[in-house]
């Protein structure tokens, strides 16, 4: 899979994943295509056989929104919803993400942040996750602290492993 | 255990910096307790602890042997959490792909529009 250099997936702390990516277009474009459902829908698919028969936003602080996508081939449904907390237009949307079949405990807040430098758009989506009462941090939390350990270093130990292995 | 508390258990065993020095000198080949804890600096006891861990977590086997009792690696759990954070990379990364069709197709009927503006004003 061939991702371009502008594309990271990083986790800045143990409770954030953070994805950038830089577009050739105007900010104004960007920023549509991350929140009108007309637009949405059409590329926030993830592999090709998924489609989004749901997009619904009321694009207001307070307002609700609801994705649902689904597997064409085997009619598998994936959904998820939240509410917007904060809208600065054309910069910043603030909203809370939570999935109806969800793997982690809570709400998750997610910030995308539109930045234009000359013909680029540069998005970073930051998902900071709920802190989680003690019990559930040691039954739980293994996904969040792992991802940590996950994106950074499992990759490096995937390559020394190789190493081994082909030694 | 299902899918998701088993990656769970992947991701904790592997945040920590002895345990994947551990796998990944049994990617060489098995050991044991006492060949682990030597470049380790660490006591045979403390070692220990951290396989009980990886047993835990599936990464790991160990030989009844109880003289010897040889670690290996047992490596489809790493595939499967690999294969999960992969996915979520995959999952924007094709997403953000058909973005920049539709961005190129925005653009062009941005263009289009300043152009032809009594066109699409009707």
């Amino acid at each position: 899979m061939f991702y371009p250099d502008s594309f990271q997936v990083s986790t800045p702390s143990d409770r954030e994943i953070q994805v950038t990516r830089d577009f050739n277009a105007p900010r104004r474009l960007v920023f549509d295509a991350f929140t009108k459902p007309e637009l949405i829908r059409r590329w926030l698919l993830g592999p090709p056989g998924w489609t989004m028969p749901v997009c619904e936003i009321d694009f207001n602080v307070g307002g609700t929104y609801r994705y649902v996508w689904r597997n064409e081939a085997d009619g598998k449904e994936m959904g998820m919803g939240g509410v917007f907390r904060e809208i600065l237009a054309l910069e910043r949307v603030v909203a809370t993400e939570k999935f109806d079949e969800s793997w982690y405990p809570g709400e998750a807040l997610d910030t995308t942040v539109f930045v234009e430098r000359g013909e680029i758009t540069k998005i970073t989506i930051t998902v900071l996750y709920e802190s989680m009462e003690a019990r559930d941090t040691a039954r739980r939390s293994g996904m969040e602290r792992g991802m940590a350990a996950g994106y950074n270093r499992l990759e490096e130990l995937l390559e020394t492993m190789q190493a081994g292995a082909a030694r | 255990m299902n899918s998701a508390s088993r990656l769970d258990a992947t991701f904790a065993a592997l945040s920590d910096a002895t345990r994947r020095a551990i796998l990944a000198r049994l990617a060489s080949g098995e050991a044991s307790v006492n060949e682990l804890a030597r470049p380790f600096s660490m006591s045979q006891p403390a070692i220990s602890k951290h396989l009980k861990v990886l047993e835990r977590a599936g990464l790991i086997s160990r030989g009844r042997d109880a003289q010897r009792r040889l670690s290996r690696l047992d490596a489809k759990p790493l595939r499967e959490a690999s294969q999960w954070l992969a996915e979520y990379r995959q999952f924007w990364e094709t997403s953000f792909q058909r973005l920049d069709g539709l961005l190129d197709e925005l653009k062009t009927t941005a263009k289009k529009r300043k152009r032809r503006p009594n066109v699409l004003s009707r």
